[in-house]
């Protein structure tokens, strides 16, 4: 077994394993992200629970983080190995005419989702750490929603924001299907996942970002 | 018609190569691809200099040797077809035609327009067979009851000319659709079942060995295959390499 994700296709498959995860989380953190534009009571409980549950906290939050890392390191490697593994490169390559653009980039849209990332943890998980575990203040379960309608106030903030989903939705948008390809389930079902791919790549980083316009144009 | 033609010219795998520019007049547009370079080359012996070196054999699109980077596309912007097979009325009067080898590490240029495909045997040796007794006594094919459906399944990957199109147009310089198409002919069939965790074990090592790259799924080397072998037999070489290892 530990021969096979040192193979080629052991590391398509571990890419689509870790890719899974994450698009899992994306649909849990945009419905409790979505819970703030219709009730900020609801918006506060679901945030305080997910801050302060243990499991979450302590299992699943590590097993994220993993999990991205994971994620755009063995991006990272593929792309660097895959360059090598071409050598000359081609005066003239026409990829437009049998791929697309976002097959041929994920490597790009990828490292703006991981800028995006960066940004993210500065905003907000930098904050709540120091909060919770290095000052440790008294728990407080109403302040989620104001921290969060605060960070969108910044029209720059919020360009950063739509900016990173469009290029996610980009991502997705190969990269759902891809994932199914690489686990081998696509036969004789490709036209389904294709269409449930690309209504997940662009709904999911609609709701983000419309969940961002709506807090920077209710202030 | 008339055409300027940009092509690589390489002396041989130690030499560094470079883009040359050409003229052509008066090209039937009947003609095929392969039958416009040998205008070239006679015109280029008839003036004392070197013709272009390229491969091709049956001309008819079986063997696969005709490996040409036509304008930016292996074989040349038409579908299923290869180079030998391309005909020059996909091109216009005027038009520059750029040629290049088949890039890939694990394709080494050998001269000009000819590449090292050898990487391709290597894999098929390493378990692109089935090991029957021939002493006499070997049983009658049809004897074996087989589906339609995996017959035609079977029969479609096993189309696959091993040109290396799918390497040359992949952006990573994968082999997987070669290499996957060879899996499921003998995956889809009984006789192929005894060595397929075998098979498909020791064709992937061979493939990384080589130093293909590594599958994202564009998809291209599927456009771009003259025999229209489908991504289906690359997501069947992943379940079998899976079974295998689980095995
Ligand atoms: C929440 C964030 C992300 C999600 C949901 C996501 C999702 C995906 C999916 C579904 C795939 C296709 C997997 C496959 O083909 O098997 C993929 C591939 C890829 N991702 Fe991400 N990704 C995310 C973040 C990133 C980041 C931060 C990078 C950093 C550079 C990155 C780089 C790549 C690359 C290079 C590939 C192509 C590799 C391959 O197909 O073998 N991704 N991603
Ligand atoms: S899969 Fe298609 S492109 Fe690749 S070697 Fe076989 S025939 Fe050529
Ligand atoms: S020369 Fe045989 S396929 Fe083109």
């Amino acid at each position: 077994m530990s021969g096979f994700f040192k193979s080629s296709i052991g590391r398509k498959v571990a890419m689509a394993l870790s890719a899974f995860f994450l698009m899992i989380f994306l649909l849990m953190h945009v419905s409790v992200n979505l819970l703030s534009v219709f009730s900020e009571e609801t918006f506060n409980a679901a945030s305080h629970f997910m801050g302060t549950n243990w499991v979450i906290q302590f299992i699943m939050q590590p097993i994220l983080i993993f999990g991205v890392v994971f994620h755009f390191v063995m991006g990272f490697v593929l792309e660097i190995k895959n360059k090598k593994a071409l050598g000359v490169p081609y005066v003239k390559n026409n990829g437009a005419a049998n791929s697309s653009w976002a097959s041929r980039n994920m490597i790009y849209s990828g490292l703006v989702i991981l800028a995006f990332i960066v940004l993210h943890f500065i905003d907000f998980w930098f904050p709540e750490i120091n909060y919770k575990y290095i000052e440790a203040l008294p728990a407080d379960p109403t302040r989620y929603y104001a921290e969060l309608h605060h960070k969108f106030v910044s029209p720059l903030r919020v360009g950063a924001y739509v900016i990173a989903f469009v290029l996610l939705g980009l991502h997705l948008a190969h990269g759902f299907t891809s994932a199914f390809q690489s686990m081998g389930i696509t036969a004789g079902r490709k036209k389904t996942l294709k269409s449930i791919g690309k209504a997940y790549a662009i709904v999911i980083p609609a709701l983000f970002i419309i969940i961002a316009l709506y807090h920077h144009f209710n202030h | 018609m008339n055409l300027t033609l940009k092509i690589w010219r390489q002396k041989d795998s130690n030499t560094k190569g470079q883009m040359v520019d050409y003229k052509v007049t008066d090209i039937s547009e009947h003609m095929s691809f392969l039958e416009m370079m040998d205008v070239l080359n006679e015109q280029l012996i008839n003036k004392g200099e070197e013709p272009v070196a390229f491969d091709h054999d049956c001309r008819e699109g079986i063997c696969g040797m005709c490996s040409m980077y036509i304008n930016g596309e292996a074989h040349g912007p038409d579908r299923g077809v290869t180079t030998c097979q391309l005909h020059m009325r996909m091109f216009k009067d005027g038009d520059t035609i750029t040629i290049e080898p088949f890039r890939a590490k694990a394709f080494p240029v050998i001269k000009d327009l000819v590449v090292d495909r050898s990487a391709f045997e290597r894999i098929q040796q390493a378990g692109g067979y089935i090991s029957v007794n021939t002493s006499g006594n070997t049983q009658d094919a049809n004897s074996i009851p087989i589906s339609k459906h995996a017959a035609d399944e079977a029969m479609d990957a096993a189309t696959c000319i091993g040109c290396g199109a799918c390497v040359a147009t992949c952006k990573n310089s994968s082999a997987m659709l070669f290499v996957g198409a060879k899996v499921s002919q003998y995956a889809l069939l009984p006789q192929g079942q005894i060595e397929a965790a075998d098979r498909v074990r020791n064709m992937v090592a061979q493939m990384d060995l080589e130093g293909f790259g590594n599958c994202t799924n564009t998809g291209a080397c599927e456009i771009e295959c003259p025999k229209g072998i489908s991504l289906d037999n690359i997501a069947r070489m992943n379940r079998e390499l899976m079974k295998a290892s689980l095995s």
